[in-house]
């Protein structure tokens, strides 16, 4: 093999792309690839100063009063507001829920504030508002508090949405990315794709022969089922923006470990497929709302696949890799036929390929 | 579309791969043409996959990787005007001009958008007719077609604020390129199925005999890929070159003449730039003279800007498969998949950051087998 040239030392190799390439926000900081960590890592983290949010996860975990608090937010900002399968409503509810649920905790509270813009009809609203009392009900939680604002016509795009939740995390459970070990079966909850997909055929108007309706669905009762078989589940994560890829990344840096993947363990649906085959996209990178992905020791990976597969949640479950002490925060698929490639942490937004 | 899978089966790969083992001899070079034969080798490991005697040299063939520095500044000046709507391809948005990219543009208030065929622009030009509505037409003789039909539409509608920013390339003048530069090392060819099912294979024999190269139309699944190399393989170890259809059911000899027609009315040859090679006599289209009109250079007085690429960058000798990506200089400090200095570390298939991705997880794990341990271009 050529020697690396002089200059070159593999230990800077993970790209350190300062900021100061961009002096302005683009889209791809709110990708949820490596643009949306810089932001996190480089402004966000050093502004605050506070080690909790160091751990970069997708809730805190707090101390407070006696009990292990998870606290979470996200806001909302989808186009367009109403698509196959749900609402923006659903996915405030359920993202917030999911991220909550992803440390382990038994959501309880939220709180939703809405961002309207000059001249949106109220019915919009109502059925925005409709759909997360219904969600919330689902899942179980209580949308405990909120607040309005509205912008003048031309300066939002319609309705945002931003809610926060709190839940109880159990004793004797420690979920978060760090804690990945070589040997970790890497399972994820059931197809992928199917969100990203649906959004895009409803955005660009594309047409993939069937109805593809997003994922979208609380994830916490499929947790606590988890946790009832072992409350020993290393990492759990669902993967939104950025898609599994992105996912799997953060974990494999978070643990200075690998993930290897078998490429064809992991469920794609036909129409995910062909859309992503379509549109030059890959299934890894596509966004869910109703999935997970989890790392459990090796010892409990049948049972909690199968506590999985008996919940609805999970009915479409599967192991799709193991965690590596090879290649440390790198993720790699063993492709079907039998080779290897890397699947890297996706820049910004995924686009569409000409060729 | 389930019949892919057919050409997806680990059984029959195996099959091949054993086939193309025991023909193979001696070591030899081949080129897949097509950025999207690349990305396919890549996403399924194939070149890992091969006797060691057979490397694969990915070509200039990624329509995105190749669009020169000059056209991409020309683009990023016209998208930042107020009047306009400057509508691409998604994957253009990321590539570099000089100092910036269209998303840059975007951010500072540009209005880009990404389309999925010039005739959605074409539809954004009619809905608004007080804006400037202007596609980037770039790609091979693929996406040549529905470039000139857009242009054909907006004339017979009579649309004035519709225009192209043109950056077409052409495979066979790149081949002829290749060949006649000293040092080069390909053997043969997989010639690109899409290109060729528009153009038909008409190009192709001339070039197989003047360079005494097998040139194999080939698709784009992981066993047409195979079955082409399979053939390339063959034919070299007969010590034959003729041009040889591997991918009929897409493919014929006569190509799409309506599409060719619609080309022939619509654009004419002209000399183009490669980013990372270079100019190349008679390698591109331009809009013809009848339709100056609807030509985005013209109409925005862009034709002045020139841009000069980064002198450090040797992408164009990678691309010709002379030199490894990390015999650069530049390789993994100035230029890196995040800060790409050309065309090969642009592309997430591009030789060079599909080296760098390896690299890193080798160097992550020393006793890492397989690709990376090949001495080969660019993954293995």
């Amino acid at each position: 093999m050529a020697e690396l040239a002089e200059t070159v030392d593999p230990a800077n190799w993970t790209c350190p792309a300062p900021l100061r390439d961009q002096p302005v926000v683009v889209m791809g900081h709110g990708g949820g690839g490596a643009l949306s960590a810089e932001l996190m890592e480089q402004i966000f983290a050093p502004a605050y100063g506070n080690p909790t949010l160091a751990a970069l996860a997708d809730s805190a975990v707090l101390e407070l009063g006696g009990a292990r608090l998870a606290f979470s937010t996200d806001s909302y900002v989808v186009r367009p507001l109403f698509f196959p399968g749900g609402s923006l409503g659903d996915l405030a509810v359920n993202g917030t829920v999911n991220d909550l649920a992803m440390s382990g905790a038994r959501p309880a509270y939220l709180s939703a504030a809405f961002v309207l813009e000059e001249g949106v009809e109220l019915t919009v609203v109502e059925r925005i508002a409709r759909a997360m009392g219904a969600a919330a009900e689902t899942a179980g939680v209580a949308i405990a508090t909120g607040d309005t604002k509205v912008v003048e016509s031309g300066h939002g795009d319609g309705v945002y949405v931003t809610t926060a939740g709190v839940g109880l995390v159990p004793d004797g459970v420690d979920i978060r990315p760090q804690r990945a070990r070589p040997g970790d079966a890497v399972i994820v909850s059931g197809p992928i794709g199917l969100h990203g997909v649906a959004i895009m055929s409803v955005r660009e108007g594309l047409e993939f022969g069937v109805e593809l309706a997003s994922d979208t669905a609380p994830l916490a009762d499929l947790v606590a089922s988890m946790l009832a078989v072992t409350p020993d589940i290393h990492v759990l994560r669902d993967p939104t923006r950025g898609g599994l890829a992105a996912a799997l990344n953060e974990i494999a840096r978070a643990s200075a470990t690998g993930v290897r993947l078998q490429e064809r363990a992991i469920p794609v649906p036909d129409a995910v497929a062909n859309a992503c085959g379509f549109l030059g996209l890959d299934p890894l990178y596509v966004a869910n709302e109703g999935r997970l992905v989890a790392f459990v020791p090796p010892t409990e990976a049948e049972e909690v696949l199968s506590a999985m597969r008996a919940h609805p949640q999970g009915a479409g479950a599967a192991l799709i890799g193991e965690c590596v002490a090879d290649h440390p925060g790198m993720v790699v698929v063993a492709t079907g036929l039998g080779g290897t490639r890397v699947v890297d942490l996706p820049l910004g937004e995924q686009l569409p390929r000409i060729c | 579309m389930k019949y892919i899978d057919e050409f997806n089966d680990p059984a029959l790969a195996r099959r091949l791969l054993e086939e193309i083992r025991a023909t193979v001899t001696r070591p030899w070079a081949l080129m897949e043409v097509c950025g999207g034969q690349t990305h396919s080798i890549i996403r399924h490991g194939i070149d890992q996959l091969l006797p060691e005697q057979v490397e694969l040299i990915h070509g200039p063939g990624c329509p995105v990787c190749v669009t020169p520095l000059e056209v991409i500044d020309k683009a990023l000046e016209i998208a930042s005007r107020p009047d306009v709507i400057f509508c691409s391809f998604g994957d253009m948005l990321r590539v570099p001009g000089t100092g910036r990219d269209l998303f840059r543009v975007k951010g500072e208030g540009g209005d880009v958008r990404v389309v999925y065929s010039p005739l959605d622009a074409l539809e954004l030009a009619r809905r608004n007719p007080d804006r400037e509505v202007v596609f980037f037409a770039i790609g091979f003789e693929t996406t040549a077609p529905a470039n000139a039909m857009a242009v054909h539409q907006a004339r017979r509608l009579g649309l004035t604020n519709f225009s192209l920013l043109v950056s077409h390339v052409r495979v066979p003048p790149a081949v002829e390129a290749i060949m006649t530069a000293p040092a080069c090392r390909v053997q043969g060819f997989l010639a690109a199925g899409h290109v060729c099912s528009v153009m038909g294979t008409a190009e192709y024999p001339r070039l197989a005999e003047r360079f005494g190269v097998p040139l194999v139309v080939t698709g784009f699944e992981p066993l047409d890929i195979l079955e082409g190399i399979r053939r390339a393989v063959r034919q070299l170890e007969r010590g034959e070159h003729r041009v040889e259809n591997a991918y009929p059911r897409a493919v014929r000899e006569d190509g799409n003449p309506a599409a060719v027609r619609m080309i022939e009315e619509v654009f004419e040859v002209t000399d183009r730039n490669w980013r990372g090679i270079g100019p190349i006599p008679d390698s591109g289209w331009r809009l013809t003279e009848a339709f100056r009109a609807y030509d985005a250079e013209h109409r925005f007085q862009v034709t002045d800007i020139r841009t000069e690429e980064p002198a450090e960058c040797r992408a164009g000798e990678v691309l010709q498969g002379l030199i490894k990506p990390t015999e650069c200089g530049a390789f993994g400090t100035s230029c890196t998949p995040r800060t790409p200095l050309g065309a090969t570390m642009v592309s997430s298939e591009g030789a060079c950051a599909a080296y760098y991705l390896y690299r890193r997880m080798n160097a992550a794990t020393p006793q890492a087998t397989g690709a990376a341990d090949k001495e080969m271009n660019p993954v293995g």
